[in-house]
């Protein structure tokens, strides 16, 4: 088992909390990780990613090679594109629809989207919109770990766990508004896959 | 026992901790300030209230630190690259002095400059000071290099550095654990004359330095970071420094590597076994997250040597950090065809955040200088370096911290009217007081501007030394009280701060001008843990 996969976005969206999420239930199952992180000057609103590796036998490299990344995972559009050389030609791009405009010459959003629909394995949803439809506008980025998790080598029901793990000090409440996010994500992707 | 999930800063940090320091020293500096930041939130460091708050710039903490081994008990100091620059007159001397209790110089470089003004490699200091250094390869071995750096240094009676780099810095992985360490007792040097550096015992220590290089090598030789790999191919012998190592293996994740390797993660460079590697081997590639510091060494000025690959003869990329990518090209691997990044994407650069104080100083500045052409403007090291970009545009300079000031004086001598300085608060205490006193003694006409956001905010918001204190700072210096003006940055207050500005500019001598309004994300995190 090797899942490598990119986080992307933008400095203060959190993509972080995905990779928390993930590396839990990879730790739990006794697979190895490792998750090199942005921390610095790009954190203030600059484009950011994390490079999560996941993998039954040691890893060595904190960084995933070019060309052989699993997954490109962005709460971001303009963003996902920006790490394509790193996706295998096998490779899934699923990226928020939403676009986060802090410069003044953002694309085309059209442009944006015609780019990402020319991968193969692409799913393009609008987190945000879904996460705000469930009354839990926080949780877009469990909408995107959902719509993730339908092409990813670990069990969903393992990343609801370590879900629960994560949010469980913050309250019932918290949970289920995360978990129900998680499952909306992961539904639009079991209904959008080519 | 159950894996912790660290960083390879935290790694150390934790190692550090169960290695039974007593005290952490460092000034806040990407990629390194995780450890000081996890060691102040540790039980373990709370519970024997270990020495954890910042210092106001690397010298103040390696000196510090040097005063703690004095008195025999061990700690560290951390700082990223050029904070060593800062650091390097007590780093250099104290390798004359010598260690009591262990000291450990952790530094962490940033090769491809994510967040740094400079790419510069901190093996090239150990090797000018004749100070040992260790190379983590990876987060257990950060974890398992605390411990042994620090016995290592009480053995030799030296400080040993530790170099990291970004990508093992912020990367995460499961570590495991050793038992804890109880402190070291208060134990004064044996011998008397050890910290003095007066030329007569200096020249004494130095003969002594120079001699236990040759054990250092040795114990080089027997580290349990050196590895020597060998294998049949003789054609290429390959030596993997610290990071570089990773990268290798990553390019053999299913198969054995034909030739054979030195993985080196402990410095003087083992002698023996790169001997051997060089004698067997027909040609060497040396691999460096960094600077080519071992195969300049290698290789020689003349080059007339074995034929030997790297950074210097085009076969790795001269400058930034390796990848996997980078190595297998250097080993010949046919490269992954790639998909390209589209036209579409558009640089995204770091800006400063919705409400920041600095953005309210910058529009006063800019519009009470709009009568002077541009260019009178000399800025330093933080977020607002960041006022250089648009729609600012309103700095003319980031050298080195605290450079500024000094900057500001030198044109205002060469004549430079207006000639004003942008310096952060926590810039300010690290390196911007001197450099006032020369403006002061000089009286020089200049207006220094100390944007006072509360924290060092660039690095994550960490306490800043001159919380509460520069308008204090500045009268003791002997700036004129009248020429200290604080004001608010806010846009309601924007007329006011541009009048207060045009004063000072037309002031002929040293003006102080203090807008103080807390940074925008500190402030929020303490609003959030506050509701908590
Ligand atoms: C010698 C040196 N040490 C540390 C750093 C890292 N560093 C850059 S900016 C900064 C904090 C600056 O804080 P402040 O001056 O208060 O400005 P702010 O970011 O809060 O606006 C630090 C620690 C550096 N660049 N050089
Ligand atoms: S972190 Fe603070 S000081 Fe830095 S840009 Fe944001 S608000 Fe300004």
């Amino acid at each position: 088992m090797k899942l490598d996969i990119i986080l992307a976005g933008v400095g203060g969206q959190g993509i972080l909390s995905i990779a928390a999420i993930i590396g839990t239930a990879a730790l739990k199952n006794g697979y190895y990780l490792k998750q090199a992180e942005v921390h610095g000057m790009s954190q203030r609103g600059g484009d950011v990613q994390s490079h999560l590796r996941i993998s039954d036998k040691p890893i060595h490299s904190d960084l995933i090679p070019m060309g052989e990344c699993d997954m490109i995972l962005s709460v971001e559009p303009m963003e996902s594109l920006r790490y394509l050389p790193y996706l295998s030609p096998t490779g899934w791009l699923v990226t928020n629809s939403k676009p986060f405009v802090n410069i003044p010459n953002y694309p085309e959003m059209d442009s944006v989207i015609d780019e990402i629909k020319k991968i193969r394995n692409n799913i393009n949803i609008n987190a945000d919109d879904i996460a705000k439809e469930l009354g839990a506008a926080r949780s877009m980025n469990m909408v995107m770990l959902g719509a993730a998790s339908a092409f990813m080598d670990i069990k969903v029901d393992e990343l609801r766990t370590a879900i629960r793990d994560i949010f469980e000090r913050k309250g019932d409440k918290v949970v289920d508004s995360n978990l129900k996010a998680f499952d909306a994500g992961l539904d639009f992707s079991n209904k959008n896959r080519a | 026992m159950k894996k912790l999930l660290l960083l390879g800063d935290e790694a150390f940090a934790q190692g550090a901790l169960d290695a039974g320091i007593s005290g952490a020293y460092g000034y806040p500096g990407t990629p390194s300030t995780e450890i000081i930041e996890y060691i102040q939130k540790n039980p373990l460091a709370v519970e024997r209230n270990i020495h954890r708050e910042w210092s106001t710039n690397e010298k103040t903490a390696v000196e510090s630190a040097l005063g703690m081994s004095y008195a025999g008990k061990r700690s560290i100091v951390t700082m990223k690259h050029v904070g060593l620059n800062v650091a390097a007159d007590a780093f250099v001397n104290s390798a004359f002095t010598g260690a009591n209790g262990g000291i450990l110089v952790t530094v962490a470089d940033d090769p491809s400059m994510h967040s740094s003004q400079n790419e510069q490699d901190s093996r090239f200091f150990a090797k000018f000071a004749l100070i040992p250094a260790l190379e983590p390869s990876n987060q257990q071995e950060a974890y398992e290099m605390a411990h042994y750096g620090l016995d290592f240094s009480e053995k030799y009676n030296l400080p040993v550095l530790v170099r990291f780099v970004t990508r093992l810095s912020h990367s995460r992985a499961g570590i495991e654990r050793r038992e804890v360490t109880d402190e070291n007792t208060l134990k004064l040097p044996e011998d008397k004359a050890q910290f003095v550096l007066l030329p007569a015992i200096s020249r004494r220590k130095y003969k002594g330095l120079l001699a236990k290089q040759d054990d250092l090598e040795k114990e080089s030789e027997n580290s349990p970071f050196n590895k020597y790999i060998d294998a049949k191919d003789k054609s290429m012998g390959i030596i993997a420094c610290g990071l570089a190592y990773n990268y290798l293996m990553e390019n053999y994740q299913d198969k054995e590597c034909p030739y054979p390797i030195l993985k080196i993660s402990q410095y003087p460079l083992p002698r023996k076994m790169i001997e051997k590697i060089s004698t067997e081997c027909d040609t060497l590639l040396v691999l460096e997250d960094g600077a080519p510091v071992v195969e300049e060494m290698l290789k020689g000025y003349l080059a007339c040597g074995l034929k030997i690959k790297g950074r210097l003869d085009g076969s790795l990329p001269r400058d930034g950090e390796l990848n996997p990518n980078i190595v297998a090209k250097a080993l010949g691997f046919k490269e992954n065809e790639l998909l390209n990044i589209p036209e579409v994407v558009t640089p995204r650069p770091p800006a400063l955040c919705v409400g920041c104080p600095h953005i309210d100083s910058y529009k006063a500045l800019n519009e009470a200088l709009s009568t002077y052409e541009k260019g009178h403007v000399f800025s330093d090291i933080g977020c607002y370096t960041l006022g250089f970009l648009p729609p600012y545009q309103a700095i003319n300079s980031c050298v080195d911290m605290g450079a500024s000031i000094t900057m500001a004086k030198g044109a205002a001598d060469a004549g430079l009217y207006p000639s004003v300085a942008v310096i952060g608060d926590s810039t300010f205490t690290h390196s911007g007081m001197t450099g006032l006193l020369d403006c002061v003694l000089d009286k020089a006409n200049v207006v220094i501007v100390i944007l006072d956001n509360y924290v060092a905010a660039m690095t994550g918001g960490q306490d800043s030394s001159a919380f509460g204190r520069i308008e204090q700072i500045c009268l003791g210096l002997g700036v004129a009280r009248e020429h200290i003006r604080s004001v608010v940055p806010l846009p309601k207050n924007h007329e006011e701060m541009v009048k207060v500005f045009r004063e000072e500019l037309a002031y002929n001598g040293v003006s102080v001008i203090v807008p103080k309004r807390e940074c925008v994300q500190t402030l929020a995190k303490k609003n959030r843990s506050g509701r908590a």
